[in-house]
């Protein structure tokens, strides 16, 4: 119990403010993973936002290598990492629309070569580099820049997805159908895809590279079991994501723990038991 | 026929890389008629679904739809696909998968009167007491239907539905006639199927995609006179009498059973 008042105390004291920026990150990572995650999630696209989350690391090596050799001084890992994220996006996005056949070679190609590149890369920076602080996420890292930036982000998907909700909902529920009515469904595919890379970069300074794409479908598909629509799935998964991101925030602060782990291991936990709930409803009422 | 054309294939052909699917096709189907498109499964009956509603472009060859190109016109045609790979997960009711059917390329429109359209079409389907009902709790010949209303509740002019009756109860099937029946004569209707020896006797006519002319890899598109089968609501396809596709009006029609 002392533990956790000791949290709140540092939650609300000037002397912690990286408590403070790792609280205001989950609150508004969680939008994203909400609104973001339940439209990953119903389109079915977890797989190529989790190539693209883990291809990022390249832009990362890369930008840490140029900025400490003085060839691009000042490189922010975040810059490197959004160009990296678009590319693999795009790389992606057009392998999966025109070659299905070959899209998992390329999606997992793409995914083991970013990573690699960022490895290789953050070996030859010069002084020391911490590959785990991107894979796993450190909240020590969250700056104030950083909340400005996923504020930001978070305002343009709201207002995206509030403008163009039936367009989404019509291509992730029937794709062909709605390109009869004249959606240009490749292309709100691929602006879901950069606008998720774009995220993907942001919130790994939450939960690092490794679990962003847990938290982009667990809250979601956690929140699907009850959901009456795609809006109520989006409004219950940023609940859900909220949660998550409070309790361990608060749980890795206690326990001394990497914050990004005990999100995801709460997260994961809370949805195992309610798939299980649901398979035995399923069961008793069949 | 003296209605207007509403769908017409001059000299179609179509291939996709090392792959000839269609050669000269040529066909046309009248304003209200009652159409059905048979050929056996890979005869290229879901490439020909595609070239109608702009999907693909011919190789050679011109397709009109309502008198312009396909691309441009079919968000007027109300499609009833197979969406084999519906998704039992997803979270949606019925009445927002029948608004779905108006949904335009940008923008939302009034919210009374998309949820009046969508009530309207799943009246006509028989199915309005489920609107609430979660989509993927109803069985999978209500589903067809309210595809069918989905399609319906933009007020189509032409209406096509591909393989509308597969894996469906008898019950569901004659309730799905039923509604097309009262379509009949206002809305050109089009039914994709793969069953090449019997058809719904509201049919007008048969179109087959099975034959290859003489010396031609991708095959062409004929008609086949039908023949009533009475009292079982279908008609039978004479396979061994053969029409010209692009001929809309027959010398003599088959004896009745």
């Amino acid at each position: 119990m002392s533990e956790l008042i000791g949290f709140f105390e540092a939650l609300l004291s000037p002397d912690f403010p990286f408590v403070r920026h790792a609280f205001f990150a989950g609150v508004l990572s969680s939008v994203l993973f909400g609104v973001l995650g339940s439209v990953v999630t119903v389109k079915r696209i977890a797989g190529l936002a989790g190539a693209i989350s883990h291809a990022v690391l390249g832009g990362i090596g890369i930008s840490l290598y140029l900025s400490a050799t003085g060839l691009v001084p000042n490189l922010s890992p975040m810059a490197g990492a959004i160009v990296f994220a678009l590319l693999s996006a795009l790389v992606i996005g057009t392998v999966s629309l025109k070659s299905k056949q070959r899209e998992d070679t390329v999606i997992q190609a793409i995914w083991a070569i970013g990573m690699s590149i960022g490895v290789l890369f953050m070996a030859k920076t010069p002084g020391y580099t911490d590959p785990s602080s991107y894979l796993f996420g450190n909240i020590l890292l969250i700056s104030t820049q950083d909340l400005i930036m996923l504020l930001v982000l978070d305002i343009i998907v709201i207002l995206l997805a509030w403008y163009f909700y039936p367009q989404i909902e019509a291509t992730s529920f029937d794709e062909e159908f709605s390109q009869v009515r004249g959606i240009p469904t490749r292309l709100v595919f691929l602006v879901i895809l950069a606008i998720t890379a774009v995220a993907v970069v942001l919130l790994q300074t939450f939960v690092g590279i490794v679990m962003v794409i847990a938290m982009l479908t667990i809250p979601a598909g956690t929140a699907g079991f009850g959901a009456r629509n795609l809006v109520s799935m989006m409004v219950g998964s940023t609940l859900f994501a909220l949660l998550f991101s409070f309790t361990g925030l608060a749980a890795g602060w206690m326990l001394d723990l990497p914050v990004g782990a005990m999100v995801v291991v709460i997260a994961g936990a809370f949805f195992l038991g309610r798939s299980a709930g649901h398979l035995i409803r399923m069961r008793r009422s069949t | 026929m003296s209605s207007p054309i509403v769908l017409h294939f001059h000299d179609v052909s179509f291939s996709y890389p090392h792959l000839t699917v269609l050669e000269d096709v040529s066909f046309h189907v009248h304003e209200g008629e009652f159409i059905a498109l048979v050929g056996p499964n890979g005869s290229g009956k879901t490439t020909l679904l595609k070239l109608i509603l702009g999907l693909e472009q011919p190789k050679t060859g011109t397709i009109e739809l309502l008198g312009q190109n396909p691309s441009k016109a079919r968000v007027q045609i109300g499609y009833v696909p197979q969406h084999a790979s519906y998704d039992p997960s997803f979270p949606i009711s019925v009445l927002e998968v029948v608004k779905m059917g108006m949904v335009e390329a940008r923008g939302r429109q009034p919210k009374e009167k998309l949820k009046e359209m969508a009530l309207e079409a799943l009246e006509q389907v028989e199915l309005a007491s489920l609107s609430d009902r979660p989509y993927s709790d109803l069985s999978g010949g209500q589903r067809r239907r309210v595809l069918v209303a989905r399609a319906l509740a933009s007020k189509p002019g032409i209406l096509i539905l591909d393989e509308p009756v597969a894996n469906m109860d008898k019950e569901s099937e004659a309730r799905l006639y039923a509604t097309l029946g009262k379509l009949k004569g206002t809305t050109t209707i089009l039914i994709v199927t793969h069953d090449m020896r019997m058809v719904s006797s509201l049919t007008d006519r048969v179109f087959c995609i099975d034959a290859h002319k003489e010396g031609k890899v991708g095959r062409t598109v004929v008609q086949h006179m039908l023949q009533d089968v009475e009292g079982d609501g279908i008609k039978r396809v004479l396979h061994n009498i053969e029409i010209p596709a692009d001929q809309c009006s027959f010398p003599q029609e088959a004896d009745n059973e």
